[in-house]
């Protein structure tokens, strides 16, 4: 397993957010997590990436335990994260955007007397990532002139430069026109099996599910409710009802 | 193509204006008068207080009401020493103290500055200006009060000058323009370096420069101390320009002005706070002797540079070229 999660919780005032969950990721599987609003999706997603500490229960990543640990140094260890709303750095162009993580990767992001554009390895990298992620066309524009798929994207293409060993992705779909769906995820998860990283997707989007997830994980008012196959979730009886509203 | 053609020419004209400038600067003693001379030495000290507020401001994403501090450090460095420890009064000595002392200043201060930003920020950076400012308004004995302190010519290797204006309009003169392209040199490298895209990612989003591997906080922190040891240097050199320093250079007053000139010259180009220094300088001190409403002149100034000019000078002459250029394509010149 590379992220092992275990009675996780997490207690807002008099609401418990997250109760209880258990669950663990292997290495390159991709794993869906779905759930009514409100359910405590992102919650969980901010308690792996750091942003939240836990009331109670452990999180590991590669055996250590990570519980405790900033969101930096879960960075450091490997796990990227993607957000809802993208966090880009919108002034600047494309390339700088995927640079900028590559220079802290490898320890240069200090360097102070030399240019950023005198780094060719890096600048070659950065290239090669946005060659993968269909947005080396773009890699002058700015940011902020992409549209809403391409930002998506990007914000993926952005931790994907730090070498993850594990992908959050906060709804990459979100905010993303209809037809464009497909397209977004075919490039990001292209990627991501390519590289062999493993993820964690929240996703509304049944099939976007489908089509991408290894596994699925259903939670219900801070508890995992269901696990398994995305074939086998559709079938779940208690999910249909609850989550997709289906009879 | 086209793009990095235009980036090109670009650079070419930017190399271009540099070099001019250089040339410009070096034989103007010859060209102006000597108090014109003197204001723009005023200027350049000015130019690099700029260029040094401008990495907090334009690269950093952080706007200080409290430059003054580090500006009072760097002046009152030069007429302490001057006053107190007279046998190490000479320039080799002066600049090397000012940098440690601008550093130790901008250093404590900044730590507790860079945990905030925005409106909180300018307020503390304010607020603890105003306490250096109170500082040396009332310990008399020492900082010389209101009445402020006198700054000595200082020696240079063992070189003595007798006469203020020999030493402005001679070797001093040079002396300024040296450190000012150095300076200017160094801030160059540093804002297209790494750091420097590490501060600006840090300006535009810090959530995901903290998720990339940057510590945000403390990249702030370098920016402070760097821009407080220009401003710190800047104060230096114009202390000696002056032959005077009071505690007014620490006031919030004058940390405005810092932002003003800057905003004259425009903070979103490289260049804009150097041109704003210097306008800044010779409006000031012509708008003073033209009459005793300057402040007028001056708010008057700032209205319209809002109002028609939102980039600055910089940033207007910025946007001209770039017309000027975009027409010249279009008709296939």
């Amino acid at each position: 397993m590379i992220l092992s999660v275990e009675k996780l919780e997490k207690q807002f005032g008099s609401l418990k957010a997250i109760d209880g969950v258990s669950f663990g990721i292997r290495e390159r599987e991709i794993v869906s997590l779905i759930g009514s609003n409100g359910a405590g999706k992102t919650t969980l997603v901010n308690l792996i990436s750091g942003y939240l500490k836990p009331t109670a229960g452990r999180i590991f990543f590669d055996g250590k335990d990570i519980t405790y640990a900033s969101p930096f140094k879960r960075v450091k260890l490997g796990i990227g994260r993607s957000f809802q709303i993208v966090h880009l750095f919108e002034e600047a162009a494309v390339l700088e955007n995927v640079r900028t993580p590559l220079f802290a990767r490898y320890r240069r992001i200090k360097s102070i007397l030399w240019p950023a554009d005198s780094y060719v390895d890096i600048t070659r990298e950065a290239i090669g990532i946005l060659k993968l992620f269909n947005l080396y066309d773009k890699k002058d524009s700015p940011a902020k002139e992409l549209s809403e798929g391409e930002k998506k994207i990007l914000d993926v293409a952005m931790a994907f430069a730090l070498k993850p060993r594990l992908l959050l992705l906060d709804e990459p779909t979100s905010g993303v026109a209809t037809h464009d769906k497909f397209n977004v995820m075919n490039t990001i998860v292209s990627a991501i099996r390519k590289e062999g990283i493993s993820a964690l997707i929240i996703e509304h989007d049944m099939d976007i599910v489908s089509n991408y997830s290894d596994n699925v994980l259903v939670i219900h008012e801070g508890r995992i409710m269901a696990e398994g196959k995305p074939e086998d979730i559709m079938q779940n009886k208690e999910v249909r009802e609850t989550i997709l509203g289906i009879q | 193509m086209g793009q990095l053609r235009w980036r090109g020419s670009i650079l070419s004209l930017r190399f271009f204006v540099y070099t001019s400038t250089l040339i410009l600067l070096l034989i103007l003693p010859f060209l102006l008068s000597p108090f014109d001379l003197i204001l723009l030495e005023y200027g350049l000290a000015l130019a690099l207080v700029g260029l040094g507020f401008n990495l907090l401001l334009r690269y950093t994403g952080l706007l200080s009401f409290g430059h003054g501090a580090y500006f009072a450090t760097g002046a009152y460095t030069v007429a302490m020493v001057g006053r107190y420890i007279p046998e190490l009064y000479s320039l080799e000595m002066l600049l090397p103290l000012s940098v440690l002392f601008s550093f130790i200043v901008s250093f404590v201060f900044g730590f507790i500055c860079v945990r905030h930003t925005r409106i909180f920020f300018a307020i503390l950076t304010l607020s603890l200006s105003m306490l250096v400012f109170a500082l040396l308004f009332k310990l008399y004995h020492i900082t010389g009060g209101s009445d402020g302190l006198y700054i000595p010519i200082p020696s240079v290797f063992g070189m003595v000058f007798n006469r203020r204006p020999d030493f402005l309009s001679g070797f001093f003169y040079y002396f300024l323009v040296f450190v000012f392209v150095v300076g200017f040199l160094f801030m160059k490298a540093v804002v297209n370096s790494p750091f420097g895209k590490a501060l600006q990612a840090i300006r535009d989003n810090e959530i995901r420069a903290e998720l990339v591997g940057i510590r945000v906080k403390r990249y702030r922190l370098y920016a402070f101390v760097i821009s407080g040891i220009f401003t710190g240097v800047g104060g230096t050199l114009w202390s000696f320009v002056n032959g005077h320093v009071t505690p007014e250079v620490a006031h919030w007053f004058f940390s405005g002005e810092i932002v003003y000139m800057v905003l004259l010259g425009g903070f979103a180009n490289f260049e804009g706070p150097i041109i704003g220094a210097i306008v800044f300088t010779f409006l000031k001190l012509y708008a003073m002797s033209f009459t005793e409403y300057w402040m007028f002149i001056i708010g008057i100034t700032l209205i319209i540079l809002v109002l028609l000019l939102p980039t600055g000078i910089a940033g207007g002459i910025y946007r001209l070229i770039t017309e000027i250029r975009k027409r010249k394509t279009l008709s296939g010149i």
